[in-house]
């Protein structure tokens, strides 16, 4: 068991942390945002475990995974929570037009 | 047999994550992000966290992804003239597009030459007990308990916060 080498992990999530990067950068969406964002948390949480297989006695990579899953979830229920207040205030998803603080 | 589980697995994380990086649609992006998970979900047992696993596809599919599909069909437009051809479209700009680009493999270049530059001296042992429950309990309860009980707060503040943000509060009705 455990034959995959430890750099073939920390590769898978460089990859998707870098996608997460772009699409983060890319889409014009409040939502599409939040996805990139979720996507790089889960690329951390691949790093975290990967190194945690190495550490049977305590777990400490997968015990930070567990408080990372945690604040993702509280993150995107508030980030929701604003998304949808600036929706019905501004009328719009896009954050270029977002720009003042009192319309 | 485990290489091969482990490298489709991979594939298909990161397949699904540039099908939402190129999809002008979001609700595909969505789903895509749903397939992602489960992908790493995959990578996660491979890698001997099945509690993590579980939470994983507990959380962040039952939970997060439902939560963005709501977030997604909550901020359509109600008067676009535009619809149907182009549903959930998403715009993007192409300075934005190169910025993206740039941005990613640039760091995709430098986080590559630090993993194979850094060489690992992994001196543990490998996971080798079936399940790694028992572990993650007694260690919540015992050395973790103050991030533990912080973590219940937070849930409880996000949650309160998140109700009240969404709260309507339109004197005008």
């Amino acid at each position: 068991m455990n034959t995959i080498p430890l750099e073939h992990y920390l590769f898978v999530a460089a990859a998707l942390f870098c996608i997460g990067l772009a699409i983060t950068i890319t889409k014009r969406h409040f939502i599409g945002m939040l996805l990139g964002i979720e996507l790089m948390l889960n690329a951390v949480n691949i790093n975290l475990i990967a190194f945690s297989r190495y550490d049977p006695e305590k777990l400490s990579g997968q015990l930070f995974a567990l408080f990372v899953i945690v604040v993702a979830a509280a993150e995107v229920t508030v980030a929701l929570a604003i998304i949808l207040r600036v929706f019905g205030h501004y009328n719009t998803v896009d954050p270029d037009k977002v720009s003042d603080l009192k319309k | 047999m485990e290489a091969a589980a482990f490298y489709s697995f991979s594939i298909l994380a990161i397949a699904s994550a540039l099908f939402i990086l190129f999809s002008r649609n979001l609700i595909y992006g969505a789903f895509a992000l749903f397939l992602a998970f489960l992908g790493v979900a995959a990578l996660y047992v491979l890698a001997g966290a099945d509690f993590l696993a579980v939470t994983q596809i507990m959380v962040y599919v039952g939970g997060i992804l439902v939560l963005l599909i709501f977030g997604i069909m909550l901020t359509q437009k109600a008067n676009n003239n535009t619809v149907s051809d182009t549903p959930n479209k998403v715009e993007v700009l192409p300075s934005r597009e190169i910025a993206g680009f740039l941005a990613g493999s640039g760091l995709f270049v430098f986080l590559g030459y630090i993993i194979l530059d850094a060489r690992f001296a992994m001196q543990g042992e490998v996971i080798s007990s079936n399940s790694t429950i028992r572990t993650i309990g007694v260690e919540l309860m015992t050395s973790h308990l103050l991030p533990f009980e912080i973590a219940a707060i937070l849930l409880l503040v996000a949650l309160v916060g998140a109700a009240y943000l969404a709260l309507n509060r339109n004197p005008a009705q």
